[in-house]
């Protein structure tokens, strides 16, 4: 009578089971530690993957659950980037000074002022500026990865559910939050490097292993944090704060007049996902090797909700499809590996033309397979949509749709 | 018979509206309103479109602010117009919408588990697991609706009649102390009329119950007291027989 978390999740354990599978078969296969199949850039952009696949997850939980299309949700992965990024790079830059200095003895004072002329001569300065006060210290700056998204996240949602903004202006207002942001980070007085943003990230301070040793390692912390994520996610969803996020989504006005505080409900959901996007943006930066203020750019928000969408919205499975398969063949089409289509008065290059093709996916699927990927799953498990002609399950503007609801 | 008998007295109401006012764009919803309801009543509430019925709803349950008035709750004389809507369903006042309203996408179980009285903070939410006494409570509550071999099912999939079965489960799952009914016998049969009926006069027993109701048949099975609006004011107050032997009620509402 009384189910099990794992038996009324069924998706956790396919879910674990296949992220285990391909992570051993990366590491298997990879330069460090296989026959070198798979180059280290790959395990790159694979490990990349599955933080985008967290962040999607995020997403999912704060739209596809709770019904608030945030367009803004990159900014707290940004952020994460950044915050962990800080450590990187002046740990890095230390050791290359001390390295540089041989036998001189230096006060810290000296360090301190070498390291920031290291790190900001590029943008015409050379004074460590007071937000990297924390940043030789691993502990604090692995917090900050959680504190300052965490926080802006709740000051931001704090002052937008109080005022009850909902829909399409609670997207704009997001929008607007993440161009603020990025735009504040291009001015070099932002103490970040402007729009050099922090580079070599790629270099962990203090390991002595290679980038192939590296990648891999990158790949498993992105799994185990995209494990523990999706099981987090699952647990929320699965119980009666998952039936109080849904309700939201479809009718809030009725869960307020159950008694259920609407506002403190999406305050924490937002938050939440905000900390679980500034994790993901943590661990993929060191993969990338750089960060910039262009990828906090709005577009980039925008891209995560198509992802979702793609992959299906409300479940947590199709927001990994959706981000997986978008950013493989995202990459696939970039990467030039593509052959161009010479249509003899015009070719078409893929590294020019995949965005098109992307948006005319994310329109074709909005039309034709709301569902999106998920709906594949839908179909090899017979689940069917409601007949409901047409009619979606609440009246919210996030409610779910008709062919998105399953019988 | 006097008619006051039944009516709460000043000072030991549940519910006390007093003066309330509010203008929309100028239109004048509710005109200097003052209700009153005692802990365990049994109120109709009637009149013409227009009449300020839903709006005065509106404002117990905090939706909207009135322009001037009290509304004062419970022993305490909580001023409810300082609270939010969720703060108000939380000090026991639940509404029951004239379009049944459950959540579609989740089960039976899951609708009557999230309106069952138990902590609403998110924290405790988050960590709370339904124990053999909320299963047991809300297999009660379905049996106690008629919808006990329901419970599985999708919400979406019931019929209206059994949308609006769910909904009153859901309130009762919430334990109200005043519980506001809009028009529960709207789309339904004459037995669930009937059924419907008994389950509110005999809710009123341990609570305020006010039921805002066209149907007039409807109101005269509810054998209670009834309350008149007309222009965002009351009217008339009494038994059915009285108000409706009124000569304003008959030129506004009864007469047509």
């Amino acid at each position: 009578m009384k189910p099990g978390f794992l038996a009324k999740n069924p998706s956790v354990m396919w879910f674990l089971l296949i992220l285990a599978i391909f992570t051993l078969g990366v590491t298997f296969l990879s330069h460090a530690y296989g026959p070198g199949v798979i180059s280290t850039s790959m395990v790159k952009t694979l490990g990349k993957t599955l933080c985008l696949c967290l962040i999607a997850i995020a997403m999912d939980l704060v739209w596809g659950y709770t019904g608030i299309l945030s367009l803004g949700h990159f900014a707290f992965f940004g952020l994460g980037g950044y915050m962990i990024g800080m450590w990187l790079m002046y740990e890095r830059t230390r050791d290359i000074v001390l390295s540089s200095a041989g036998s001189f003895p230096m006060t810290p004072q000296e360090v301190n002022d070498a390291i920031g002329t290291q790190i900001f001569g590029v943008v015409g300065g050379s004074e460590l500026p007071a937000i990297w006060t924390f940043a030789g210290n691993l502990p604090m700056q692995l917090l900050f990865v959680v504190l300052v998204p965490g926080l802006l996240a709740l000051i931001f949602g704090w002052l937008a559910f109080r005022s009850r903004v909902t829909g399409v202006y609670l997207s704009i207002l997001t929008q607007a939050m993440t161009l603020a942001l990025s735009l504040y980070l291009f001015q070099n007085e932002s103490g970040l490097r402007g729009n050099n943003g922090l580079s070599g990230l790629q270099n962990i301070p203090g390991v002595s292993a290679g980038q192939d040793q590296l990648s891999v390692w990158f790949l498993w912390a992105s799994a185990v944090a995209l494990g523990l994520g999706y099981i987090a996610a699952a647990f929320i969803v699965s119980g009666k704060f998952g039936s109080v996020i849904r309700g939201i989504r479809d009718d809030e006005a009725r869960v307020r007049f159950l008694g259920y505080s609407v506002e403190g409900y999406k305050l924490f959901v937002f938050t939440l996902t905000a900390v679980i996007a500034a994790i993901a943006g943590a661990l993929y930066y060191p993969q990338a090797g750089i960060i910039n203020p262009g990828e906090m750019a709005p577009i980039a928000s925008i891209y995560l909700a198509v992802w979702v969408a793609i992959g299906g919205r409300g479940r947590l499975y199709g927001a990994v499809m959706g981000a997986a398969f978008v950013s493989i063949v995202s990459s696939w089409f970039t990467g030039g590996r593509v052959p161009d289509i010479p249509l003899g008065f015009y070719t078409i290059q893929w590294v020019d033309w995949w965005q098109v093709l992307l948006g005319l996916a994310f329109v074709l699927v909005t039309l034709l397979a709301p569902k999106g990927l998920s709906g594949i799953v839908d179909l090899l498990e017979g689940i069917r949509s409601p007949d409901r002609h047409g009619d979606p399950l609440g009246p919210d503007q996030g409610s779910l749709q008709q062919k998105e609801a399953q019988e | 018979m006097s008619d006051h008998v039944i009516g709460a007295q000043p000072g030991n109401a549940q519910l006390e509206v007093s003066g309330i006012s509010v203008t929309f764009d100028g239109f004048r919803a509710i005109n200097n309103l003052s209700f009153a309801i005692g802990p365990a009543e049994l109120r109709a509430v009637i009149g013409p479109n227009g009449a300020g019925k839903t709006t005065f709803m509106d404002i117990v349950t905090g939706k909207t602010r009135p322009d001037e008035g009290r509304v004062l709750w419970g022993e305490t004389h909580q001023n409810l117009l300082k609270m939010n809507e969720a703060q108000i369903a939380r000090a026991g006042i639940g509404r029951k919408f004239q379009k049944p309203t459950v959540f579609e996408d989740q089960s039976v179980t899951d609708n009557l588990m999230m309106a069952l009285k138990a902590n609403r903070s998110p924290f405790s939410v988050l960590v709370w697991k339904a124990g053999a006494k909320d299963r047991a409570r809300v297999e009660e509550i379905a049996a106690q609706v008629g919808l006990a071999d329901q419970l599985p099912r999708k919400a979406g999939e019931l019929s209206h009649g059994q949308k609006q079965w769910l909904e009153i489960g859901m309130l009762l799952a919430q334990e109200p102390r005043l519980l506001l009914v809009d028009e529960p016998a709207a789309g339904m049969t004459l037995a669930e009329r009937e059924q419907t009926t008994a389950l509110l006069v005999d809710l009123a027993k341990t609570r305020a119950v006010v039921v805002v109701e066209h149907d007039m048949e409807f109101v005269r099975r509810l054998n209670c007291k009834v309350t008149v609006l007309h222009e965002g004011s009351v009217l008339a107050e009494g038994t059915l027989d009285h108000v409706t032997a009124d000569q304003r009620v008959i030129e506004v509402y009864l007469g047509r």
